[in-house]
């Protein structure tokens, strides 16, 4: 069907389009968690708050899950790498994530004050640990990660926990997190009504801003301070996977080599400039339309793409650089799985991912309704 | 060389979080059919009391749910985090199930929940229904996915080492899907689960029952559990999985380890009930043995032979040393000598690979090793005997303790006596635990009872870890123990105060607690 080369390049836009949808899909409602302590007061505001996803987080969830196992089958020497590597981050993003289902069931089914409040902890830590682990980890690939592999391919990861924290990689820790917040914002600004819409417009117009500039920022030390690689051996695009045979020097403002080679790549980080000034723009205005609603989360949606495709096309071929042996850097065309492999699972996403588009989409769409407080209190037995 | 501390606690680790995880799989995976059940019934009868049964059931699969959610999530970060050797040198095929069984199973199952929560009042009746059946359909498609990927670890179908990557590649997915030891774990598995979902809601109903409580609730409730889980029970015990025995080496030691049989017996083998197995000694002391039921259980025949484990290990020494020769080839091919004779080498050789590897526990060159060190790696390639012969033996009698139970709840319950029969009820209500502990000594058996192997034949359990340090995992190890704790008591807290409550906790006004307001004050007042 396809070649292998071919496959490998499909490949790399997959795991970019399962990692955009988990940040869009499920960091829609890590945004909604982080924002829950600051747009709802009262717990019925909560309520409100939990219940515009309550059907919606474990769906969105798989989007972790499948981008995950798809990391395990397509490329598993940069699972292997990156989870172990990073082993306590990963550790405490999944603890983290425990929280989440748990505070989602748990939370509303006792009537207590203090039982509620724990709970609601609970999702926030669960809501934005994960993120802003991501997002350092994010930072920490374009800084490259120090490991190297044995004459039997096992993998050595050299650096400590507390070397993951730079302040490159968390300023790239707090893009993440702002991109959920923003994007959680926009999604309560469609879903709720009255004050807690009102207080998710007023806090997602000061991120989107902030977002916007931090994102900049970022872009600035990538050009200034932060050394990209670059492979110098000739690449064997349709070879085997075999990292280790090639070479690899460092140099300053490298990761910005593909934009000046191809220029109306630009546009991407350009669109991640310029969507959250929209975005900012549509919940400043006072009496929005759904239209409106509407624009500020695609607009939301569209910058969480740019952003996530602006770092993955500045590392390309790049997915993550070794640091301390550089010439055992993971690339996608040498750290993927057979061809076979990457074929099957080709076959199986073309024919899966419709599929759950079209559920998903009619289960929002059966779902979809203003969630006010009058409703919360009609069903307060059987709503989260 | 291999650092046994950390080998040993990267095991605990992963069996702790595993068999914790599988304390709430079973229920989702039995309970989402029984609510599909009672929820169908509902739809074609309109009778609101199976809509009752369909909430109050699925409220309990909720706080049940949302537990095993959390807790897969450990299962996907650990291959990666904790095994990654592993991950490297098997993701090839091995990710492909995972990533299937999200795609196929997990994103449906999760999609719909949310509807089954959430969705009463916003969807029509057949709607809710279908979403119900399509939540189940999701929880069993991802059993079956598991259970190919494990089953592969059982049995390394479809695929080939290929020593320029340095790890097993996919050949053919269609033989890794109908893998005979998957098809029949995923039976097993999946019938084990409906049988732990109709004892839970067949104990629980037996309490109303001698309660007194809500007892047309609990009757129907009862009904569908006794017809569900004697049909469970049933093909649990009739296809159990030691059928999958015969194929592949892994599983005639395994089968071997199960019954402590270290001696080859003539056919048809005798089935040893019980006995001491001594390891050291190999040989099984005061053995109590049903004469030919071995050689008919495992062979379905006769004239089949059962190998004992004193062979087994016997027919593993000249693999060990032929395993050396690949490894040597390995090394060449590795180090840039590719020539064809190497090449050939290699391939005539490199399926023993896996048991060359057995000795990187003693020598890092593997070449080099001496006898006693050979030596050492045959008894290696055995599991302890004790362990899994005695986890077989409390999981059938665990089985056929509730297929007793299953027939005289069903008896009882089609001739309508069932509320006169106390000393049932309250034989079914601390039966409870028997599925979960039969199904955690089975997973102990299939697991336990594969090593040394992670995949068999192919990669040594002590080599695919992570390149970690012992305390790493330690440290990760106390804090599973330690927060699995606090969310195992949260659990159980809820599920018994909701079991308690019964479907009072509807607030229908149709039950118990609403009716006597004096009694049920104390509790209504702090549940919703």
């Amino acid at each position: 069907m396809f070649d292998y080369e071919t496959l490998k390049f499909i490949w790399w836009g997959l795991i970019g389009f399962l990692f955009i949808g988990f940040a869009i899909t499920d960091g829609m409602d890590m945004g909604v968690g982080g924002l829950l302590p600051f747009v709802a007061k009262k717990d019925v505001e909560r309520r409100v708050v939990i219940n515009t996803v309550g059907a919606h987080w474990d769906g969105n969830q798989v989007w972790f899950i499948t981008a995950g196992a798809s990391l395990f089958a397509a490329w598993p020497l940069v699972y292997a790498t990156a989870f172990s590597g990073f082993y306590f981050a990963m550790m405490l993003t999944l603890f983290s994530l425990f929280l989440r289902p748990l505070a989602f069931d748990y939370r509303s089914k006792i009537d207590s004050l203090k039982w509620r409040n724990n709970w609601d902890k609970a999702l926030f830590v669960g809501s934005m640990v994960p993120p802003l682990v991501f997002g350092i980890a994010f930072g920490n690939l374009l800084l490259g990660v120090p490991f190297g592999f044995d004459s039997l391919m096992r993998v050595t990861y050299t650096g400590s926990f507390f070397a993951l924290f730079t302040p490159f990689t968390l300023l790239t820790g707090v893009i993440s997190v702002a991109m959920m917040l923003m994007h959680g914002s926009t999604w309560l600004v469609m879903r709720t009504d009255a004050d807690v819409a009102k207080r998710s417009a007023n806090i997602g117009l000061v991120v989107a801003l902030v977002l916007a500039l931090c994102f900049i920022l970022a872009g600035v030390m990538v050009w200034q301070s932060v050394d990209g690689y670059v492979v110098v051996s000739a690449i064997d695009t349709m070879g085997q996977a075999q990292p280790t045979i090639k070479e690899v020097t460092t140099g300053s403002g490298a990761w910005l080599t593909n934009y000046n080679e191809t220029p109306i790549l630009w546009l991407i980080p350009v669109v991640g400039i310029i969507a959250p000034l929209f975005v900012a723009l549509f919940l400043s205005i006072k009496s929005k339309s759904t239209t409106i609603k509407v624009l500020s989360f695609v607009g939301s949606s569209l910058t969480i793409a740019s952003i996530i495709l602006t770092a993955g096309i500045a590392m390309f071929p790049f997915v993550m650089p070794s640091s301390s042996i550089p010439s055992h850097s993971l690339l996608m065309w040498d750290t993927v799985s057979s061809e076979s492999t990457l074929g099957l699972m080709l076959v199986v996403v073309a024919f899966f991912v419709p599929i759950i588009l079209g559920y998903t989409i009619w289960c929002y769409k059966k779902m979809w309704r203003t969630v006010t407080i009058a409703e919360i209190e009609q069903n307060s037995h059987s709503a989260y | 060389m291999i650092n046994e501390t950390l080998v040993e606690l990267s095991r605990w680790q992963f069996a702790i979080t595993a068999l914790f995880h599988f304390l709430f799989v079973p229920l989702t995976i039995g309970l989402t059919w029984i609510l599909f059940i009672m929820e169908s019934v509902y739809v074609m009868t309109g009778r609101e009391i199976y809509r009752d049964m369909t909430k109050f059931w699925g409220k309990l699969f909720g706080i049940n749910f949302a537990i095993g959610v959390a807790t897969g999530l450990t299962m996907e970060f650990e291959f990666g985090t904790n095994w990654s050797y592993y991950s490297h040198y098997v993701g090839d095929v091995f990710g492909a199930p995972l990533a299937i069984e999200g795609l196929m199973a997990f994103f449906l199952e999760s999609t719909f929940v949310g509807m089954f929560f959430l969705g009463w009042d916003r969807l029509s009746k057949r709607q809710h229904l279908m979403g119900t059946f399509l939540m189940a359909l999701g929880t069993n498609f991802s059993a079956l996915w598991i259970l190919i990927a494990n089953g592969w670890m059982q049995n390394p179908v479809g695929s080939e080492f290929n020593y320029m990557t340095m790890r097993m590649e996919l050949v053919s997915f269609s033989e890794i899907i109908f893998n005979p030891v998957a098809q029949v774990k995923f039976i097993h598995t999946v019938a084990g689960g409906y049988v732990a979902g109709a004892m839970f809601v067949l104990s629980i109903s037996s309490y109303y029952l001698l309660k007194g409580r809500d007892v047309a609730f609990a009757k129907r409730s009862f009904s569908v559990a006794a017809g569900f889980g004697l049909a469970a029970i049933l093909s649990v015990i009739l296809l159990g999985d030691e059928s999958g025995y015969e194929v592949g080496e892994v599983q005639r030691v395994k089968l071997a380890a199960i019954e402590a049989e270290y001696h080859t017996e003539p056919a048809p083998a005798a089935f040893t009930v019980i006995g001491l197995p001594d390891d050291e000694a190999m040989e099984t002391h005061y053995a109590v043995k049903i004469p030919y039921a071995l050689g008919l259980i495992a062979t379905r025949s006769l004239d089949g032979e059962v190998m004992g484990l004193r062979d087994l290990q016997k027919a593993h020494e000249p693999r060990i040393r032929n395993g050396m020769i690949a490894y040597e080839y390995l090394t060449k091919l590795r180090n840039g000598e590719q020539t064809p004779e190497n090449l050939a080498k290699f391939n005539e050789t490199k399926h023993d690979l896996g048991y060359g590897l057995l000795l990187k526990r003693y020598t890092d060159n593997v070449v080099d090793a001496t006898e006693a060190q050979i030596q050492m790696a045959v008894k290696d390639s055995t599991p302890p005997v004790a362990p899994v012969f005695w986890a077989f033996r409390i999981m059938v009698a665990c089985g056929f303790t509730m297929l007793l139970l299953f027939v005289l709840a069903f008896y009882f319950n089609a001739r309508r006596q069932i509320e006169q029969k106390r000393w049932l009820l309250k034989s079914l209500f601390f039966a409870l635990p028997l599925p979960w502990i039969a199904i955690e000594t089975g997973w102990f058996v299939a697991e336990f009872g594969r090593q040394p192997w992670a995949i068999s034949e192919v990669l040594p359990t002590f080599l695919s870890t992570s390149s970690l340090a012992a305390s790493d995992v330690l440290f990760s190890l106390i804090a599973f123990i330690v927060v699995y704790s606090i969310l195992f008591v949260i659990e159980m807290y809820l599920m018994v105060k909701f079991a308690r409550l019964g479907p009072s906790s509807l607030h229908t006004g149709r039950y118990h607690f609403e009716q006597k307001p004096a009694l049920a004050s104390g509790l209504r007042s702090q549940n919703s």
